[in-house]
């Protein structure tokens, strides 16, 4: 059978997000509760979590956690890491015995920092990062990187979202924002690196919904050298923040408006100034625009941003209560953590729900 | 003078119980092939002048005429078929490069017809058009690489654009290949749904003018009607390298179709052959192109998109990205189906490739060149219904171009005697006793309706796919699945074979 990545497996799926817009850290331990809640949202062919602020040890080293199916794929992906990289710090993922979890890869985590000769001319740090994830990625067999980011962290595999969070002990970790997704693939996804969130240096992305649009996306990432192996629509959305945010340099609400674009009827309304913008956004990114049902929830350094399509296809909802901000597929799975929240809402189809650290509050 | 062995293509059947002897077909006949016989006080017909356009069999009030294939066969032979056989015959007789009008009519692959469209069950929701918003708008034009927006403005604007409320524009027509009434047809159907229309390289007639910004204006190899007021007329320009019914030669209108209004508009002598050399001979190579891309935009201030038109030929990609990289803003493709108003008969039957086939390859290497957005892909020759525009923009088109299918709106009737100038529906011809039978009124109500019905059909189709908005298709060719193709050609198409 082919595995994830040689083929394209649409999924259902739950997802939650919680975040403490003052910084303040907590365990994994309500999350998982919140997914747990949305058990038959998922089938049980894959779950996972991304975690921000859990290494404070290392703030400033690039967090790779990646998944080996055999030692010889270890040795390889190592041996290249150590070649672009001065790594601080190694070692297994600790895990704990959970009857239903089979066929676990070994998962195992590096904190590095990239070697200054081994930039190309005018590359980055965060660009040097995802060229050696690309890389590893598309050759070394065997091997798959989970995440790649500074102070964050991915935890996902097959099973039911509660028993990924027990196999990985997430309870034990302290971040100050987390996601986590449940999946309801309509395929047997047979490997571990297939299940969500997705991420890319410190973007993560847990993602409900099939977009009907991945072709256009993912031929128009492919010119800006995005190489998709996975052919999921989380994939496809991770690179698109990316292109956007990091790459281009674009301001946020633009990148919304690009991947859940704004009607015509809606833009004729505006002022002069503004439709020149979103013309100009549309026209030129056309091929980004996120067409057919999806909920997401983008994670990073910054914040998070909950977005639903512009026609609401997908269920979402929204809530805060004191300096948290609460954001998951059903309402039920906020009130699962937190019974009362002052503020409860569904956000319309493309509004997004921004909540940023910098800005020190929560934007509806 | 030897016997002509031509003969009829078309048998003329008049059932005598219900002709009235009125002679409508008589005096709507342009080639004569119905007379009155004073004698006999009977419509009779010559039957070898019939070209089946079947003007007489729509206005005979009493249905009383039947036009059918003639029956004479030649002995059976799969290789001397009787249309090679005559064409013999033809050139025998006159020593001449066989003629005809409209596009290919051989029985090459149609690979519309082997591609099927995807649609949402389940997964995902298809949405309904009449429910919610299917955005169709369509921007042709040089797209930037990024936006650059500080403070929620937009700091570099970006290229011109045009702007279409549908992905499909009437292709190339120049006035003198097909009536005055024609065009006027054309061109206010395209203002009434937000779309453009070509003039071809016939230049602008002067009642033209106020539909400049539906108008995109053409510069062919005979430089016809170009002047100054000619390019900042329309809303873009288009170099005209080559047509698929013809690639590789020139054209030809014949003086006596040169009357004083094509005249005028054409800017050279009433009565004189309009002769279009095969190459422009200031291009003969990419970057003379470039120069004359280059030089249209200094004329017109970069206010306008510039457009290159070629046929499709083999080397498809590798000359379109030449294109794309010489400056063009829009690159349009017209395949080997494409019409014509006169072509010679084995230049249009073997010369050229399928546009479906180009448009993927073109598509393709642009995109692996990375230079995809820089351009907009327009395709013609020939999109026959709304399928086969929702498969070309899937496959990578930006917009389509229709004429065959234009002119089939306003009557045409594919005869394929467009070079004769005796177009009974008063498209293809200057004769003005013809040219009015098409009012144009009534010419634009029945163009527009096509496009707006087209419009709808693709607004379903979109629906069924769960996509509200035609730039989520583009390239998406997800959305196409191949039937009975080989491997090569599904690899060509980029389309997975249908169960896969």
């Amino acid at each position: 059978m082919l595995r994830e990545g040689e083929v394209r497996i649409p999924s259902g799926c739950a997802i939650s997000g919680i975040m403490n817009k003052k910084g303040e850290v907590f365990s994994g331990h309500d999350i998982i509760q919140s997914i747990a809640l949305m058990h038959d949202r998922s089938n049980g062919l894959g779950g996972g979590f991304a975690a921000y602020g859990i290494y404070p040890d290392f703030p400033d080293h690039y967090a790779f956690h990646l998944f080996y199916e055999s030692a010889e794929a270890k040795e390889k992906t190592e041996t290249y890491l150590n070649m672009l990289f001065h790594i601080a710090e190694s070692g297994k993922i600790p895990t704990r015995r959970v009857p239903s979890v089979k066929n676990a890869p070994l998962a195992w985590r590096y904190f590095a920092k990239p070697k200054p000769d081994a930039l190309f001319e005018d590359e980055s740090e965060d660009e040097l990062v995802v060229r050696a994830v690309m890389y590893i990625n598309a050759h070394f067999s065997g091997s798959f990187v989970v995440s790649s980011g500074k102070n964050m962290g991915a935890f996902k595999g097959v099973g039911y979202p509660e028993e990924m969070g027990e196999y990985f002990r997430l309870e034990e970790y302290k971040g100050y924002i987390w996601t986590a997704h449940g999946r309801f693939p309509t395929n047997t996804p047979g490997w571990w690196g297939g299940a969500h969130p997705f991420t890319l240096l410190d973007w993560s992305i847990v993602h409900n919904g099939e977009i009907s649009s991945y072709g256009a996306n993912r031929r128009f990432l492919e010119m800006f050298g995005y190489k998709l192996t996975m052919q999921t629509d989380t994939e496809a959305i991770t690179y698109a923040f990316d292109l956007l945010l990091r790459k281009q340099n674009i301001p946020l609400d633009i990148a919304i408006a690009t991947l859940a674009a704004p009607f015509w009827r809606d833009i004729e309304r505006m002022s002069l100034e503004k439709q020149t913008l979103y013309k100009a956004v549309r026209t030129v990114y056309g091929n980004l625009l996120l067409n057919g049902p999806f909920s997401i929830i983008l994670g990073s350094n910054k914040g998070i941003v909950a977005l639903n399509d512009r026609l609401k296809l997908r269920s979402l909802v929204a809530a805060t209560q004191a300096d948290v901000l609460y954001i998951a597929s059903e309402e039920s799975a906020i009130r699962e953590i937190c019974p009362e929240p002052e503020k409860i809402w569904a956000p319309r189809g493309g509004e997004p729900v921004i909540g940023l650290f910098e800005e020190g509050g929560i934007q509806k | 003078m030897t016997i002509s062995m031509s003969t009829p293509d078309f048998l003329i059947e008049r059932d005598r119980d219900r002709c009235i002897k009125c002679q409508v077909c008589v005096r709507q006949c342009a080639n004569e092939a119905h007379f009155w016989d004073e004698e006999e006080q009977k419509v009779k017909a010559n039957d070898a002048l019939c070209v089946d356009c079947h003007r007489c069999v729509t206005y005979c009030p009493t249905h009383a005429l039947t036009i059918r294939k003639y029956p004479l066969e030649f002995r059976e032979n799969a290789n001397w078929t009787a249309s090679t056989i005559k064409a013999i015959y033809r050139q025998a007789e006159t020593g001449g490069i066989l003629l005809t009008g409209m596009g290919n009519d051989r029985p090459y692959p149609i690979f519309w017809d082997h591609l099927l469209l995807n649609a949402s069950q389940v997964t995902n929701p298809s949405i309904d058009p009449l429910r919610e918003p299917m955005e169709l708008k369509t921007f042709l034009g040089r797209k930037p690489d990024q936006l650059k927006v500080e403070d929620g403005r937009l700091v570099e604007e970006i290229p011109p654009q045009l702007e279409l409320e549908v992905p499909i524009m009437f292709s190339a027509m120049s006035y003198g290949s097909i009536s005055l009434n024609a065009i006027k047809s054309l061109a206010a159907a395209a203002e009434r749904v937000g779309i453009m229309y070509n003039t071809g390289e016939g230049g602008l007639h002067k009642d033209l003018y106020k539909y400049g910004k539906n108008t995109i204006v053409q510069v062919a190899s005979g430089r016809f009607g170009v002047h100054p007021e000619y390019l900042q007329a329309g809303a873009a320009i288009e170099i005209k390298i080559g047509q698929g019914a013809k690639p590789g030669i020139g054209g030809h209108l014949p003086g006596e179709k040169v009357g004083l209004e094509v005249s005028q508009t054409r800017m050279i002598p009433e009565g004189t052959d309009a002769i279009s050399p095969a190459p422009h001979h200031d291009i003969y190579s990419i970057e003379d192109l470039s120069q004359l891309i280059y030089s249209l935009k200094e004329a017109t201030q970069y206010q306008k998109p510039v457009s290159v038109k070629i046929a499709a030929v083999h080397n498809i990609a590798a000359i379109a990205s030449g294109i794309a990289r010489a400056g063009a803003d829009i690159i349009a493709i017209d395949g080997f189906r494409g019409g014509t108003g006169a072509a010679p008969l084995r230049t249009r039957d073997n010369v050229g490739i399928p546009i479906e086939l180009a448009l993927a390859a073109v598509d393709s290497r642009l995109r692996e060149e990375g230079i995809r957005n820089q351009v907009s892909l327009v395709v013609g020759g020939s999109i026959r219904n709304s399928a086969d525009v929702v498969k070309a923009i899937a496959l990578g088109a930006d917009a389509v171009y229709i004429a065959t299918a234009a002119l089939i709106s306003l009557g045409c009737h594919l005869c394929q005697k467009c070079n004769t100038g005796k177009c009974n529906w008063g498209i293809a011809t200057q004769n003005p006793q013809l040219v009015k039978r098409l009012n144009p009124e009534i010419g634009a109500e029945r163009a527009a309706n096509l496009i707006m019905a087209w419009e709808h059909e693709i607004k379903e189709l979109l629906g069924g796919m769960g996509i509200n908005a035609v730039e989520s298709l583009r390239g998406n060719r997800l959305m196409l699945r191949g039937v009975g193709l080989s491997d090569r050609e599904l690899n060509i198409l980029g389309v997975l074979p249908a169960g896969e």
